[in-house]
């Protein structure tokens, strides 16, 4: 259950959300909330419900039950009030292949009403360093450019809320620390939240201020990474998630400490 | 915080990271006509880069329409000596094919603009963005619109370049066809859109065959009364059989028909209607299935 206070100081608040499809339950009643201009991470195996959940509170994905608020509205009723404020990536879309870079910046830059998007294109090429491959087809990109200019879009009209799946997968270590300080830099700048999936552990401990951790579609546990760490008696949050993950002793015994159950 | 309030308050800096905040980079009003058509452009802008700027596609565009145009052309000129009919009337299959055409492309600019955002992945992206499903049909058929002009445009030039038969020579009931036609042809386009995103890219070949179950029983070259009584049935519900019909009239008789055009118009409003909904049902089944993050090559 959330507290009232919580609930009126998020940009996301999710409650008891659930989704089934035909005889799988994905989603089982899901609830949580991301407070204003933090950054949050879905945490979970393959199968865990993260993308599920993430593609819910996009509005690309009809809920079974349950509710989705974000910026205050009701993403059921009220979707396109709250859809011009925030944004995305996901390993599961991609831009059209034969546009070139510059191209597809431009349509989503119309798309979202950018006021003057030629100087917003000239900002994100800057900032994302796409200027040696603004004017090549985005099909004729590596994986790590590919990543940067979907990042470059999901930024282009300027996100109170980002959702992040995965968003830096594909990136070299210097490359996707460069992006991660760029979106630190940006929550900075702006008072973004940002909600993120992902499984690279030191990217969570780094940008993430809170971690919901999932397992066979419901929270398991949450809260700060340091405060997990210690509640699990481990290092660091790698070893936190493989415990989740794989429901281990401690994982179990730190439920019973909490009062499980803990969503 | 609202967007406004967001953008507004925070001040053109530049942060150690290099992200600039700028007082000034706001987004457009986000209701209204104007915010509608910015964002049909964006989407028509999208597949007009592709379209526009590829020569091997404008080309191939151009290039069916043309070629069953020549062989109509060549099958005229073969029959007319021998024919009393095709004396009279030399356009008749010329301007059949031309208008058929039309509904072709017509259909298929709905269809292939769809499917474009398929083999993309791109319908996450478009259902995520402020993007409204009546904006994006909008678009679909802008794009139909473009298609069926430069691709039966180009079949019209050639025509009077190569045979001197101008399509024009129908007179302004030539907007009422291509009108009806093109309608139509939107109408089966949406419905070929809603069965891909029902059943995925392996209906795709729905999209080039589909039009083809209508071609018997819309009288495109003969008269609809030489179809078996039960086939007449069918093709009296369809605006394409109403067109042809016309056509023949303009070209034989010198006679326009102001009631098939009334038909055509009425059956087509409830085509279009059916067409749109499938859709939608579609789109919203998609969404229960979580079809439109999944969808792609």
């Amino acid at each position: 259950m959330l507290s009232a206070s919580l609930a009126d100081d998020a940009a996301i608040v999710v409650r008891d959300l659930r989704k089934r499809y035909v005889d799988v339950d994905a989603v089982c009643g899901v609830s949580f909330a991301v407070r204003r201009g933090t950054t949050t991470a879905l945490l979970g195996g393959n199968g865990a419900g993260k993308t599920t959940t993430l593609s819910m509170l996009l509005g690309v994905l009809t809920p079974t039950a349950g509710s989705v608020h974000v910026l205050g509205e009701d993403m059921a009723r009220h979707r396109f009030r709250v859809l011009p404020r925030i944004n995305f990536t996901s390993p599961y879309v991609d831009l059209p292949k034969r546009l070139t870079v510059r191209q597809n910046l431009r349509v989503f830059a119309d798309l979202y009403g950018v006021r003057n998007p030629v100087r917003r294109l000239a900002e994100l090429t800057d900032e994302f360093d796409l200027a040696r491959f603004v004017d090549r087809p985005y099909g004729e990109l590596s994986a790590g450019q590919r990543t940067r200019v979907s990042l470059a879009k999901a930024l282009m009209n300027r996100p109170e809320v980002l959702l992040l799946d995965e968003p830096t997968a594909s990136l070299d270590p210097d490359v996707g620390d460069r992006m991660r300080s760029y979106l630190e830099d940006y929550q900075r700048a702006s008072g973004c939240t940002m909600l993120l999936a992902s499984h690279n552990m030191g990217e969570v401990e780094r940008l993430c201020d809170d971690v919901i951790m999932l397992r066979a579609g419901t929270v398991v546990d949450q809260g700060a990474p340091r405060a997990l760490i210690e509640r699990y008696g481990r290092e660091t949050m790698e070893e936190v998630f493989l415990d989740v993950a794989r429901g281990t002793a401690a994982d179990r015994d730190a439920a019973v400490e909490q009062g499980a159950p803990l969503s | 915080m609202n967007a406004a309030r967001h953008h507004a308050s925070a001040e053109v800096l530049r942060a150690a990271g290099g992200v600039r905040i700028d007082a000034d980079a706001g987004l457009h009003p986000q209701t209204g006509p104007a915010a509608s058509l910015r964002r049909i452009r964006a989407l028509v802008r999208r597949h007009a880069y592709l379209l526009l700027h590829s020569w091997p596609r404008l080309f191939s565009t151009m290039y069916y329409p043309t070629v069953t145009m020549v062989l109509w052309a060549f099958l005229t000129i073969y029959l007319a000596p021998t024919n009393d009919f095709l004396r009279s009337a030399p356009g008749f299959f010329l301007g059949a094919v031309l208008l058929w055409d039309v509904l072709f492309r017509g259909q298929l600019g709905v269809s292939l603009t769809f499917i474009e955002e398929m083999y993309a992945r791109n319908l996450g992206n478009l259902f995520v963005s402020p993007l409204r499903l009546s904006e994006l049909i909008a678009g679909q058929l802008t794009m139909s619109v473009l298609r069926a002009l430069i691709g039966v445009g180009g079949a019209c030039l050639f025509a009077w370049l190569l045979f001197r038969y101008s399509i024009f020579s129908l007179g302004l009931p030539l907007i009422a066809f291509f009108v009806n036609l093109l309608v139509f042809g939107w109408a089966i386009g949406l419905a070929v859109s809603a069965m891909i995103l029902r059943w995925g890219l392996g209906a795709e070949e729905l999209a080039w065959a589909a039009i083809f179950l209508f071609a018997p029983v819309s009288g495109v070259y003969y008269p609809i009364g030489v179809l078996p009584a039960p086939l007449q049935v069918i093709a009296w519900a369809l605006p394409s059989a109403y067109v042809f019909e016309g056509m023949r009239e303009v070209l034989l008789r010198g006679v326009f028909d102001w009631s098939m055009l009334g038909i055509a118009l009425a059956l087509n409003a409830v085509y279009i209607a059916g067409g749109s909904a499938l859709f939608a049902w579609a789109v919203r089944y998609a969404r229960r299935r979580g079809l439109l993050l999944q969808m792609g090559e």
